[in-house]
């Protein structure tokens, strides 16, 4: 059911860690619905993301959309950290399974809430960057009607 | 390193070499229609009628009590459907339990659209139904109650003879869901006031596509299937025949290795159950320790989540399951592992190893030495698990 980039991305995850004193983190999802993203950013004086680490509790794809958002923001700009979308990580693992794509949200999701934080805590104003959602499975999939 | 150890046994079984070769001349050589006239189809009726008995004897039932299916789900939407209807005159009340198979309570659901009313019991935190609650939950107008012999998550036995005693008391219809239990423990219908019986030929080592509902002399039940006069006029359609014959050997056999299966299953399922318990911090078993199906094991792990572990076991060899959100195509966890009251976080986490006779248990040892370190592994990768240690939990 998944893409050989997705397994290689679960199986060996990039990034995984914690960064002490973290330029900025943010944390997404919740334990209600099976996943949790926690990234953390350190980020230069240049606004660049010199290192990046991320931990996940969920399934394959959640593990495997952390690793590779990791990955593309690594060494960017904070700018340019704004263009990595869930359909730039998804495109970057060869495609998820539908049911899935909720993971690459998240992924996106928590970048954003790390890059948030890091904004706030230096007074700085990042482009086009909202205020993250604490829960991105709000209101979404209603069951379908059976008969 | 190409091993396979099967631990999904609840899922499926392997379908045993001897019932394949019960079925095999049913396809090519007895292929005839047990309708007909000539003596090579209605040779086949005869023997559709012995499988009949055999599966009649393991339930102390009678062969015309007997009526053969394409499996579990249908037998549990047929006693649902047709009783409710039969009975909807006297009342339109029916009662089942949180924790029942998705073929009983999406079934309900359907009767709820249908003007019926559905009691759904709690259960309690080892997933048994409460005698007097359920005694208590009867009104004038119930007309079924519906409980699983066994649960297929957890593997939880319940009171069904005491179950059955109540319905009796209080002439209500007795239905039980009894896919999973059927092969594996004794059953009684008599003994237990059981009215309904359903069950599914691949989960005791015969084939897919076959089962049976068993339906108590005197039960009005309406057709499910309309057409020819198959199935006492009750299930229309051109018998499964290969399948039958399958699913009698499979019966015969079960019935045969019952005793010493069970013994050997719980023995392993003991032995899995002590290692995890003793080498595995942060988890906990789900279900009852002691009323419960020979082959289940069931923990919770936590900080972790099950879809994650299975691909992992998968990528050792190990077949698993799980009741997490990523393995049910929704997003909440198992129905059964919140009715016993694990939180979502919990319930996400759990694995469920269903075992067989054939497991060994220096399969068992390989299975836990390398969910050890799986369990380490995605640990290390969880912010819950940070959160926990830094909040002053112990590593």
């Amino acid at each position: 059911m998944y893409s050989e980039k997705v397994m290689d991305h679960f199986q060996n995850p990039r990034n995984v860690g914690e960064i002490e004193n973290a330029s900025g983190t943010g944390t997404v999802g919740n334990a209600k619905c099976g996943d949790i993203m926690r990234i953390y950013l350190d980020i230069d004086e240049n606004q660049v993301i010199r290192d990046v680490k991320f931990k996940t509790f969920g399934c394959g794809a959640a593990v495997a959309t952390s690793s590779m958002a990791t990955e593309l923001v690594k060494g960017k700009s904070v700018q340019e950290a704004m263009q990595v979308t869930n359909k730039a990580v998804m495109e970057a693992l060869d495609g998820l399974p539908p049911v899935k794509v909720h993971c690459s949200l998240l992924a996106e999701e928590a970048i954003h809430a790390a890059l948030w934080d890091y904004a706030e805590k230096n007074g700085i104003h990042i482009e086009g960057l909202q205020k993250p959602k604490s829960d991105i499975h709000e209101g979404e999939e209603e069951d379908e009607e059976e008969y | 390193m190409d091993r396979l150890i099967y631990l999904d046994n609840a899922a499926t079984t392997k379908t045993a070499p001897e019932v394949v070769e019960a079925m095999l001349p049913f396809f090519t050589e007895r292929f005839g229609n047990p309708s007909g006239i000539y003596g090579f189809g209605a040779a086949n009726k005869d023997v559709i009628s012995r499988q009949r008995e055999t599966i009649a004897r393991a339930l102390n039932a009678k062969p015309f009590e007997i009526y053969f299916t394409a499996g579990g789900s249908e037998s549990d939407n047929w006693a649902l459907k047709a009783a409710a209807e039969a009975y909807a005159p006297k009342g339109r009340h029916v009662i089942t339990s949180k924790i029942e198979h998705h073929a009983i309570l999406h079934t309900c659901e359907y009767l709820e659209k249908q003007g019926f009313e559905v009691t759904y019991l709690d259960v309690d935190e080892n997933g048994i139904v409460r005698l007097d609650e359920l005694e208590a939950a009867i009104r004038s107008d119930t007309v079924l109650i519906s409980i699983m012999y066994a649960n297929n998550e957890i593997g939880t036995i319940q009171p069904i003879r005491e179950i059955g005693e109540i319905a009796n008391a209080h002439g209500v219809l007795f239905h039980t869901d009894a896919v999973q239990a059927f092969g594996h423990l004794p059953i009684n219908v008599d003994e237990c006031h059981i009215d309904m019986l359903s069950a599914s030929g691949h989960k005791l080592n015969g084939p897919k596509g076959i089962g049976f509902l068993y339906i108590r002399k005197g039960v009005k039940v309406r057709s499910f299937v309309h057409g020819g006069a198959q199935e006492r006029k009750r299930r229309a359609g051109t018998e499964n025949v290969p399948g039958i014959v399958g699913l009698g050997a499979a019966v015969e056999r079960a019935v045969r290795t019952m005793g010493e299966r069970a013994a050997r299953e719980e023995k392993l399922r003991n032995y899995l159950i002590g290692r995890i318990e003793k080498e595995i911090p942060y988890c906990r078993l789900n279900g009852d320790r002691v009323k419960r199906l020979p082959n289940n094991v069931n923990f919770s792990f936590r900080f972790i989540e099950g879809e994650s572990l299975l691909i992992m076991l998968d990528g050792k060899g190990i077949c698993a399951s799980s009741g997490s959100a990523c393995t049910s195509g929704s997003l909440d966890p198992s129905h059964v592992l919140l009715a016993i009251g694990l939180p979502h976080e919990t319930a996400h986490g759990s694995l469920r190893m269903t075992l067989s006779e054939e497991v060994t248990e220096e399969e068992l040892d390989y299975v836990v030495d390398n969910l050890k370190e799986i369990v380490v592994r995605l640990r290390r990768m969880s912010p819950l698990y940070e959160d926990f240690v830094k909040r002053g939990g112990v590593e």
